[in-house]
């Protein structure tokens, strides 16, 4: 688990937790143990995100997750320079699995990243028993 | 069936309020009202349709029917596409016109995000339900300027889009507001300037964005028959479409915006061309919400949108496509962060030849207005409207 953010910082608002639902608790679970799941169709065999019960392509209620490799490219991204404490990243990172999704580029020199760039998987505390799965140049 | 000649823009009225302390919303809703109705030439007693989005106070129609005490409604329509709201509004009314359930529509927007914020209240948006999406993006903390960012950065790098140009769409705006009394931001700015303003979230500057601002806008839209008993210049409805886009499960693309969808459908009811159009009101949150949608809208080809813009394109008189005469959301008003009301009122101020005579557009018989919601780095609105004159 990456060591970018702490507890502390959780309770300072740097972390925000989700508000875990019956939809996507399996999938907050296993950010504890480090592994990005990804919402498959067993009807279709798409890949979706962000994850729903019914797939978004077929309407299957025979949705399952299954783990990523946790690798993926910048899609794009952007610096948030002003009106927050703190510079920090947000991107659109493509997983190899691909689904895109939207996610905080951390432990990165802001200035060195770029549009296709690889990314891997980094899991970040939310001091709430699950962690946000963030990104960092690989 | 069409709307095509089905319904026309009789009235208009635009707050000039720009920060309403000491006003309510529900206030505000009923100044402008009273505004349109008086530029039509009709009474709230005429109104037998109401249309407001769901940012007005209360349950919508319900509430602001009560208190703006309007007794003689059959039909109301609370369709809620964000900043797009009241293009949409005008196309249903339209609809509702053609389809003989109506005569005589009343559109309100409203709000005061500058003196909410001045004053300390909170605001709660939409639905007690959180959007299905929040989880997988609210912790990654998303902000309206980052989501657009997102999109210029990738514009950028599939088609070398630069800073330069979209700062052109700030300056063409800036040097239309310079001549409405009631804009914010009158002075007239260089690309330098807007490139050298302070870097909000990479790569838009603060030029990019627009204003925020209180205040609101209305718009009445009456039948045929209507139209002709009124002494108002009439503006005709020729045509107007819809259409969302989002993320596609997880394969998004944000280098364009539904303006691609709602924009040739727009067209083709209308039966006319993009390089028939004359004026454009284009919904201006940021510079790039522009480019793309200029783009997708068939000014140019996809891509060449940086070019299309540079040099002054947008600047009445100056170039091809005058667009947002009266400073548009970049400069003059984003009234409640919804900016399709004020486009709709521009491009009726155009078609009627009384825009501000520095910016009208000389026989400016064909015109668009175009409206975008939500995020264009996420799910967003985009609604298309035509407007022309009789023959």
């Amino acid at each position: 688990m990456s060591d970018t953010a702490t507890k502390g910082d959780a309770k300072r608002g740097k972390v925000r937790a989700p508000h875990v639902t019956h939809e996507d608790k399996e999938f907050w679970a296993a950010t504890a143990q480090g592994r990005l799941l990804i919402k498959h169709c067993e009807d279709c065999g798409k890949p979706h995100h962000y994850p729903r019960a019914l797939c978004p392509y077929c309407f299957s209620e025979r949705t399952r997750f299954e783990e990523a490799s946790g690798n993926g490219v910048i899609y794009t991204y952007s610096v948030q320079r002003r009106g927050a404490e703190e510079p920090y990243a947000i991107a659109y990172v493509t997983l190899d699995e691909g689904v895109t999704m939207l996610t905080n580029l951390v432990d990165c020199d802001f200035d060195a990243l770029a549009i296709g760039q690889k990314v891997r998987v980094s899991f970040v505390d939310t001091g709430e028993g699950n962690a946000l799965p963030m990104f960092t140049p690989a | 069936m069409s709307i095509k000649g089905k319904a026309y823009i009789a009235g208009i009225y635009e707050h000039p309020t720009r920060l309403a302390l000491g006003k309510t919303a529900s206030q505000l809703h009923a100044e402008v009202a009273k505004g349109a109705l008086d530029d039509a030439g009709l009474t709230k007693d005429d109104v037998d349709a109401y249309f407001c989005d769901g940012d007005a106070p209360g349950l919508g129609p319900l509430d602001m029917i009560e208190y703006l005490g309007l007794n003689n409604v059959r039909h109301m329509d609370s369709t809620e596409t964000g900043g797009s709201s009241y293009v949409a509004h005008v196309n249903h009314a339209a609809q509702a016109i053609a389809a003989g359930h109506c005569k005589v529509a009343l559109i309100t927007l409203a709000g005061r995000p500058a003196a909410n914020a001045k004053e300390g209240v909170r605001m709660r948006y939409g639905s007690a339900y959180p959007p299905p999406a929040a989880n997988f993006e609210n912790p990654f903390r998303p902000t309206i300027v980052n989501m657009y960012a997102m999109c210029a950065m990738r514009h950028m790098h599939e088609y070398g889009t630069t800073s330069e140009q979209l700062a052109w769409i700030k300056v063409a705006a800036s040097h239309h507001a310079q001549h409405n009394p009631h804009a914010l931001l009158r002075d007239v700015v260089t690309v330098e300037e807007v490139v050298a303003s302070p870097m909000i979230a990479d790569p838009l500057h603060r030029l990019d964005c627009c204003v925020i601002t209180d205040g609101g806008g209305a718009i009445v839209v009456v039948a045929p028959e209507v139209m002709r008993s009124l002494k108002r210049p009439p503006v005709k409805v020729l045509g107007a479409a819809e259409a969302p886009k989002h993320l596609m499960a997880g394969q998004p693309d944000l280098t364009f915006s539904g303006a691609r969808w709602s924009g040739q459908r727009a067209f083709e009811e209308a039966g006319v061309k993009p390089a028939d159009i004359k004026y454009a009101s284009i919904y201006d949150s940021f510079t790039i919400t522009v480019l793309e949608t200029i783009e997708d809208l068939g000014f140019c080809a996809k891509g060449d949108g940086g070019k299309f813009v540079a040099d002054g394109n947008l600047i009445s008189g100056v170039g091809k496509l005058p667009f947002n005469t009266d400073g548009g959301g970049l400069c003059n008003n984003h009234p409640a962060n919804r900016g399709g009301m004020t486009k709709v009122l521009e491009a009726t101020r155009q078609v009627r030849g009384e825009a501000h005579p520095a910016v009208q557009v000389p026989d400016c018989d064909l015109a668009l207005a175009h409206g975008t919601g939500g995020l264009l780095g996420a799910r967003m609105g985009s609604v298309t409207l035509i407007l022309g004159r009789d023959a």
